[in-house]
């Protein structure tokens, strides 16, 4: 039994988002067949996409920002015709402070930046708590999530948009069986991520990004996955790629404009081949050529239905071009489609994707003989990335490696929220707290994504604010929940002693859910 | 809560935690025997992560090449927003008065046309280079500074006000002990239950034990208080964060060797000229510099600021506006220890048979060579520590003298 409850583990915790609380019999189901539980979820292809009311896609959300920007452009012109004369403010610029600091300690300091920082604090007590998990029957003013001290103004719809996108995938992920679907789906996100931070039209796009290029090839083919993540207009704008004109293009000649190789560095340096995966600059720049034209159609709609992808062929280097030692026809879009199926077939791609693939699932080392096995699995099979997770799943490697991975923020919030069932009806909670790990939703600081080792996620100050949010759920914990029915919903009998015996010796059911929360059971997978 | 992710914090480049809006420092004085003439040496390295384009900052207007190369986005030190004249060949972009300033005081000095050892152009390899001090990518574990600190005399431990850094930079990394700083807000978890937790990783889990202990020796002082940063451009934050640090490292027993680490200069689009993108960062860059100043108070004199990247940018603009990745790029160096007033370059000239594969700036000075000669005129490190320990093999690229007063 205590064998079955560590491939228990292996299969809720490495594969999937962690046993549900409640009724679930997660830990149970998972015990009795282990391999079954993780698979059981490959079987259901369309349980992958995610659609929900509200949810619209790209251009009808690329042309929603169109018509918030405009109206924002309207509202500044009307205000600058009503006060000519006023100049907007410039930004507050402290006078340097230039006292000396001779015998200034440490703590003296400390204290004094603390204090710099006090006007800013967030009114914690007085605003009403975020209504995350209020809502579901925790205490609520226990302690407030982190808050900004700005009055309520109304979302715009870029706000309300990125915070519906961002509710639906969580509500998804706490809800689901084992989640190992919605982890493939996080692993592919931030393969081929784009950053929010890019500009409102990436905010605008994230969430649709993720469901529309991503969700449905997740349990389908690398090179479909591929063709439309780089056809995506939300990776098109995040890499540049509608700025970038062929130089001998009409466009270019007119514009006197040219390449931009941003997004084909990209995909070939994290997307596919990898570093040292046997192209050199000719090549990034072929390529750049080859996706020239490469678009999303503007507000004014004069290459499509704006806010869709869009094949410019004013904007697209003419003639020939030689990437990677092969020469593909000038044929417009075709020309940029045939070299994007010829770079998902490269077997770069396939140990780039492999190596990636173990190093998520299984180990920040992965196994050489694991990974030369999947990089067989994705050449054989033409990259169909169901059968490169089934072959994880039926691998010996993934289920005896032991769980020394740390989860990430993502999973790391989602795991406690189905350990205590509760769907979140409000972003807020999920988001302020990935923001303060480290991990802000869909916002990574490059396009190599979130960090994928234990030692990023595991960093000193990372541990220490898990800590911190691990209280705030705890202090918010109802009473009608046992921290002790709760490890056993979520590690039965593989649960330490010493993670048992420090939960019953908790002062408070807060604080033995926050250590819960914290333990190695939780925290590893 | 509005859009709490329009508030979040700066990450960096690698994605590690508050990355770019954190400092990292060496959590020891160092115990030099030369004390006693009152000389208390401190050294800010600064890694502006996305390769800068070091002919958009420090601009060759004496060049005749370089105004056709860097077409709409070049500098000229006449028209409305007039570069700052160095030196009758070289120009400063005009968003940095702060650093002309220094200049014209002879406590900045910038070397152009300076390279890591690297030749490729991925950013992320680049900036292991840049940071591991290693010849070639791949070498992650410790970071060139964290080595030169093992080869200090190590004093007194700096006060336990600072917390292991939430995110060191590679550069920072090592077994050489460090703490840092980090602005954030949130109601934290009483003490009780920290010791309790980790108590049982001590039993479970000592990876956890050691990393959560390190995070909790963040001082009372901080905490409880709240250090969120003021909602707030890129520009605002590294103010922000080179302010607190800048206190920090002021204090007496505050940390006197520290990395900060920046994002956002890979301005491969619309990258802006005398105005726009990059002289808006470089703006930042430059009210940071003056946040050093300023905050270091009279430490300022025994002070040197390296601030590099890993690599510069395309000598011709891009279809764009902007620049893609390239080779050579500049490196600058603030602080009253630096003998400034100079821009130090062998200049290669940017005629097309000049340029390194026909489209960069070609280095013609090791990195390696500055960051060593800082180090050597701060620290007194041997050549032998500096071209083994510090930067492996790089016997070659001997320090330059001269960069310290």
């Amino acid at each position: 039994m205590a064998r079955d409850s560590q491939a228990a583990l292996v299969a809720l915790n490495r594969f999937g988002f962690g046993a549900r609380g409640g009724a679930s019999g997660d830990l149970v189901n998972a015990a009795s067949d282990p391999r079954g539980f993780v698979k059981a979820e490959l079987a259901r292809p369309v349980g992958v996409l995610l659609e929900a009311p509200g949810l619209q896609s790209t251009p009808q959300l690329g042309q929603a920002a169109f018509a918030y920007q405009d109206q924002v452009k309207q509202a500044r012109e009307a205000a600058k015709t009503a006060a000519p004369t006023e100049a907007p403010a410039p930004p507050a610029d402290p006078k340097p402070d230039n006292q000396l600091r001779r015998n200034l300690s440490l703590n003296t300091v400390m204290t004094e930046i603390a204090g710099q920082r006090a006007e800013a604090k967030p009114a914690a007590d007085s605003k009403p708590a975020d209504t995350a998990m209020k809502a579901d029957g925790m205490q609520p003013n226990a302690a407030a999530p982190p808050t900004a001290a700005k009055p309520a103004q109304p979302l715009n719809v870029i706000q309300k948009t990125f915070r519906a996108e961002a509710l639906a995938r969580l509500q998804r992920a706490v809800m689901v069986d084992c989640g190992f679907t919605e982890r493939l789906v996080v692993f592919w996100s931030n393969h081929f991520c784009i950053s929010a931070s890019k500009g409102e039209l990436a905010r605008m796009w994230a969430g649709a990004f993720e469901r529309e290029a991503i969700r449905p090839h997740v349990l389908g083919r690398f090179a479909d996955m591929l063709k439309a993540v780089e056809q995506h207009p939300a990776m098109l704008f995040f890499l540049d790629n509608q700025q970038s004109l062929g130089p001998d293009s009409r466009a270019g000649q007119n514009r006197k404009r040219g390449l931009n190789e941003n997004l084909a560095r990209e995909i070939m340096e994290l997307h596919t081949l990898g570093v040292g995966g046997g192209y050199i600059q000719e090549d990034v720049t072929s390529l750049a050529r080859i996706i020239t034209g490469w678009t999303f159609a503007g507000r004014k709609g004069q290459i499509g239905a704006p806010g869709s992808f869009a094949f410019n062929a004013n904007a697209h280097q003419p003639g020939p071009q030689v990437l990677l030692g092969k020469t593909y026809d000038a044929t417009g879009l075709a020309q940029g489609e045939a070299a994007l199926a010829d770079i998902a077939r490269h077997p770069s791609t396939a140990n780039f994707i492999a190596t990636k693939f173990v190093r998520h699932f299984v180990a920040d080392d992965p196994p050489p003989a694991l990974v030369a096995r999947l990089r067989d699995v994705f050449v054989k099979t033409d990259g169909d990335l169901k059968a490169l997770a089934t072959a994880l799943v039926d691998s010996d490697e993934a289920w005896k490696a032991p769980l020394t991975k740390m989860r990430s923020p993502y999973d790391f919030l989602i795991a406690s929220g189905r350990l205590l069932a509760r769907v979140p009806e409000d972003p807020g909670f999920y988001l302020n707290s990935l923001n303060l790990l480290g991990q802000p939703l869909w916002t990574p600081a490059g396009p190599n994504g979130f960090p994928d080792t234990t030692a990023a996620w595991a960093a000193p100050e990372g541990m220490k604010l898990r800590l911190d949010i691990a209280s705030q759920m705890g202090a918010r914990l109802g009473p009608n929940i046992d921290p002790l029915d709760l490890l056993e919903f979520a590690a039965g009998d593989a649960a330490s002693t010493e993670t048992r015996k420090t939960i019953e010796r908790a002062e408070s059911r807060q604080q033995a859910l926050a250590l819960l929360l914290m333990s190695p059971e939780l925290q590893r997978r | 809560m509005v859009d709490c992710v329009e508030n979040r914090l700066l990450t960096s480049r690698r994605g590690l935690l508050l990355g770019g809006a954190s400092f990292a420092a060496w959590a020891y004085l160092p115990k030099f025997a030369s004390a006693a003439d009152g000389r208390d040496p401190r050294l800010v390295v600064v890694i502006l992560r996305g390769a800068l384009d070091g002919l958009a900052t420090v601009a060759p207007v004496g060049d005749p090449d370089y105004a056709g190369l860097h077409g709409s986005i070049a500098l000229a030190v006449d028209g409305a927003h007039p570069a700052t004249g160095l030196d009758g060949f070289f120009a400063l972009h005009p968003a940095m008065p702060e650093f002309a300033r220094m200049y014209r005081d002879q406590h900045a000095a910038v070397i152009h046309a300076v390279a890591t050892p690297y030749r490729d152009r991925s950013h992320f390899d680049g900036q292991d280079v840049l940071e591991s001090g290693y010849a070639g990518p791949g070498r992650v574990q410790s970071g060139w500074l964290n080595r030169a600190l093992e080869a200090l005399p190590r004093g007194e431990r700096v006060s336990s006000g600072l917390a292991i850094g939430p995110t060191t930079p590679l550069v920072l990394r090592g077994s050489a002990p460090t703490v840092g700083w980090a602005p954030v807000a949130l109601p934290q978890a009483d003490d009780d239950t920290a010791m309790r937790l980790v108590d049982l990783y001590r039993h479970r889990d000592p990876a956890l034990a050691s990393a959560l202990s390190q995070g909790l020796q963040l001082e009372k002082a901080a905490s409880g208080d709240d250090m969120k940063p003021k909602p707030g451009n890129q520009v605002a934050q590294m103010r922000q964060v080179a302010r607190g640090a800048a206190k920090l490292m002021a204090a007496d027993d505050g940390p006197r060797i520290a990395a900060l680490a920046f994002d956002g200069w890979d301005t491969h689009a619309n990258e802006g000229g005398p105005v726009g993108r990059l002289a808006f960062l470089l703006g930042g860059l430059d009210g940071a510099l003056a946040e050093f100043e300023s905050g270091l108070g009279d430490r300022w004199r025994d002070t040197v600021v390296i601030v590099a990247t890993e690599f510069g940018r395309t000598a011709r603009i891009n279809g764009t506006d902007g620049t893609d990745h390239g080779t050579g790029t500049i490196a600058l160096l603030a602080g009253g220890a630096v003998k400034g007033g100079r821009v130090i370059s062998d200049w290669p000239g940017l005629k097309p048979a000049n340029l390194f594969e026909a489209r960069d700036l070609k280095p013609t000075t090791d990195l390696r060579c500055v960051i060593k000669g800082v180090l050597q005129g701060q620290f007194s490190l041997s050549d032998r520590v500096l071209s083994e320990t510090v930067f492996p093999d790089s016997a070659g690229a001997r320090p330059m003298k001269g960069l310290v007063i």
